[in-house]
């Protein structure tokens, strides 16, 4: 057997070292337990690298935060300025906050190709209801983040789109103006909540987001990876306790990954050097503007990746209802392993129904997004109400079409072949 | 709450405040920030007639050099008029309120402009003036009707008159449309040469809206050169491990 643990590696002083901190630190079984010799399926396939990728943006976007955070004033009269300092006077300033915008733009690609590979292989079924639900929640505090975080450049964009957001609080029946006060710290928005929003975005949210993404970790170690057949694979073990279709994740999934990363990488790279606002999608225009309390931008737009939800509020003409629908879009996908009463998990042995509303899902979810960057046009708000009914019957619908669908006979292995 | 329902429903109804601005039709500026006889120009123009009114708080005069191609002494005796320290931002002398009682508003800072707006807004506007003496400064323009802003190069360009085509009816109602300009006293340039002189300026702020493109497309290359190699490297590895999974 290989020897995968680099703490075997070394002489004497290095395994005495070893020795002497696995004495006092469990590090060598933690090691083994949760890299060297985790077991995955040896046949996850494409869909299963944007996990280790949203770590990856995870780990950039914390650390161009710390030195964006370095020269960066939270406070009304500079943060603008401070911005612009960073983008012109700071040794690759310009370098490191474009990697942090482009980078916030990354963790929502990733962790939606990532959420799409739970709904085609059923991730979200048993035994992982609890990894799904800590995904969940890790969802709702990147999205807390990108928005605390859009305001602090203190644009005009930043400002009216914190205008807006904070302005859906006010939909709540009675305690409506109490909570975009509570949110604001004032009667608008100002300095002073430049000034707790920057408090959320730097310390608060990302503490959170760590411990999370820490406990989204050990409940996968915990119940193991599902693969694209949706077969347990510690129901067919080895006579060494291992199972027959895993592979230990280090080396042969580190290395995967690392393809992987390269590959986003150069994506990444590319938006970074040669279009790091991606033609207004990833900054827009009107945030090279100061904010400005008296002029609205010519058209107010939050970034796309919550446009799919905007175009769900704006396609209902009550406020309150609007918000409702809004923030249940969001919200159902909590509930999916209960909505879901396949007993197969995988896409590939499904039946039609599920297949054509999870297909229909996904054209709505693209479609409501790119409307959700134009203007309400007539043409536009009913086009946003019929994929705003797709979308919701995906959910609402599931209990009765996933119990009827004609499933095929899942295997007891998975299909892997030897390349 | 009457305030905060009038700012939700001006986002959730953005047509309505579509209108202004997206209906006129913009020319190409047809900027390129690597043309450096053109920056340095374009920076003459700029320091020449906008700095007087219009900051560029952001722009560093020697870093704005640095990128030209210029010396510290050619910088000094050409391009500097407000400061005599090479390393001060581009601010002007104007206090913002005598500013605002005498236009009106305050000449916005333009460091930023081209990002905000575009070059072919920026392009656009400086080639729309025309004489309207219906307004205190004698001048308007097809681009931002009603702005605050005199046409300062009307010297260069000479006195555009603007066309419109259509009647006023019978009530005295203006319901004519834009049609073109016909110059109506000509300049000291022809009308190629201050299409010239516009985009070099247009070309200068689009550099200023961001000094650090120069050196980013110029990087990109070989980070994406390396990021390949490196991609390689790593899948002929993943080859070699994964030989042993049957």
């Amino acid at each position: 057997m290989a020897s995968t643990s680099p703490t075997k590696a070394g002489g004497g002083r290095l395994a005495a070292l070893t020795a002497w901190i696995d004495d006092r630190f469990p590090m060598t079984r933690m090691w083994k337990e949760q890299v060297a010799e985790y077991y995955a399926p040896k046949n996850m396939n494409f869909w299963y690298f944007f996990g280790s990728l949203a770590l990856l943006v995870l780990v950039i976007q914390i650390v161009t935060g710390i030195f964006l955070t370095m020269n960066y004033k939270p406070s009304a009269a500079e943060a603008f300025g401070s911005v612009e300092y960073i983008m012109r006077d700071v040794e690759w300033g310009w370098l490191i906050r474009y990697m942090h915008s482009t980078g916030a733009s990354a963790f929502f690609v990733v962790v939606y190709l990532h959420m799409f590979r739970a709904l085609l292989y059923g991730s979200y079924q048993k035994p992982r209801e609890l990894l799904w639900i800590f995904g969940m929640l890790i969802y709702f505090l990147l999205m807390g983040e990108a928005f605390f975080g859009y305001l602090l450049p203190w644009g005009n964009m930043s400002y009216w789109g914190a205008q807006v957001i904070v302005s859906l609080f006010g939909a709540v029946p009675v305690a409506g103006d109490f909570l975009m006060e509570w949110i604001r710290g004032d009667y608008y928005i100002s300095d002073i909540t430049l000034n707790r929003f920057f408090a959320m975005h730097v310390v608060a949210l990302p503490l959170a987001l760590v411990f999370l993404v820490i406990a989204h970790l050990i409940a996968l170690h915990e119940v193991g990876s599902n693969n694209p057949d949706g077969v347990e694979i510690k129901k067919v073990k080895g006579p060494d306790g291992i199972p027959l279709d895993g592979i230990a994740f280090h080396p042969y999934y580190t290395v995967k990954d690392l393809v992987g990363v390269g590959v986003f990488l150069i994506f990444f790279c590319l938006i970074v050097f040669y279009a790091p606002t991606l033609g207004g999608l990833f900054l827009e225009a009107p945030n090279f503007e100061p904010a400005n309390a008296l002029q609205t931008p010519p058209h107010i737009a939050p970034v796309w990746y919550f446009t799919p939800f905007y175009a769900i509020l704006r396609a209902v003409p009550s406020k309150s209802m609007g918000a409702l629908l809004m923030g249940a879009a969001v919200l159902l996908f909590v509930f999916l392993p209960w909505l879901d009463r396949s007993k197969v998990k995988s896409i590939r042995y499904r039946g039609p129904l599920f297949k054509f509303f999870l297909f229909s899902f996904a054209i709505s979810f693209v479609v409501l997004g790119w409307l959700g960057l134009q203007p309400a046009t007539p043409l536009y708000t009913n086009m946003a109400r019929f994929f705003a009914v797709v979308y919701f019957a995906f959910f609402l619908l599931m209990p009765w079409y996933t119990s009827i669908d004609k499933t095929k006979p899942v295997p007891t292995r998975v299909t892997y072949h030897a390349h | 709450m009457r305030t905060k329902l009038l700012v939700l429903a001006a986002a959730l109804a953005p047509v309505a405040a579509f209108a202004a601005g997206s209906e006129v039709h913009l020319d190409a500026a047809g900027v390129d920030v690597t043309n450096k006889a053109s920056l340095q120009r374009g920076a003459a123009n700029f320091v020449n007639y906008c700095l007087g009114c219009h900051s560029a708080q952001y722009v560093r005069y020697n870093r704005m050099a640095a990128d030209l191609g210029l010396t510290e002494q050619q910088l000094i005796d050409n391009l500097m008029f407000t400061t005599d320290s090479p390393h001060q931002t581009m601010r002007i002398a104007i206090n913002a309120d005598d500013a605002k009682r005498w236009f009106g508003v305050v000449p916005p800072d333009l460091s930023l402009i081209a990002r905000s707006r575009g070059p072919d807004y920026v392009y656009t506007f400086l080639r729309s003036f025309y004489a309207d003496p219906a307004k205190a400064s004698g001048w308007n323009n097809t681009v931002l009707p009603g702005t605050a802003m005199p046409h300062v190069l009307w010297e260069l360009q000479g006195i555009q008159e603007a066309v419109w085509a259509g009647e006023p009816n019978a009530a005295g109602d203006v319901v004519h449309e834009f049609k073109e300009f016909s110059i109506a006293t000509p300049g000291t340039l022809t009308a190629d040469e201050y299409d010239a002189f516009v985009r070099d300026t247009v070309n200068f702020l689009a550099y200023i809206g961001e000094p650090a493109q120069l050196k980013r497309q110029a990087l990109g290359a070989p980070v994406i050169a390396f990021l390949i190699f490196f991609t390689l490297l790593a899948y002929a590895l993943k080859k070699e491990y994964w030989k042993d999974v049957k």
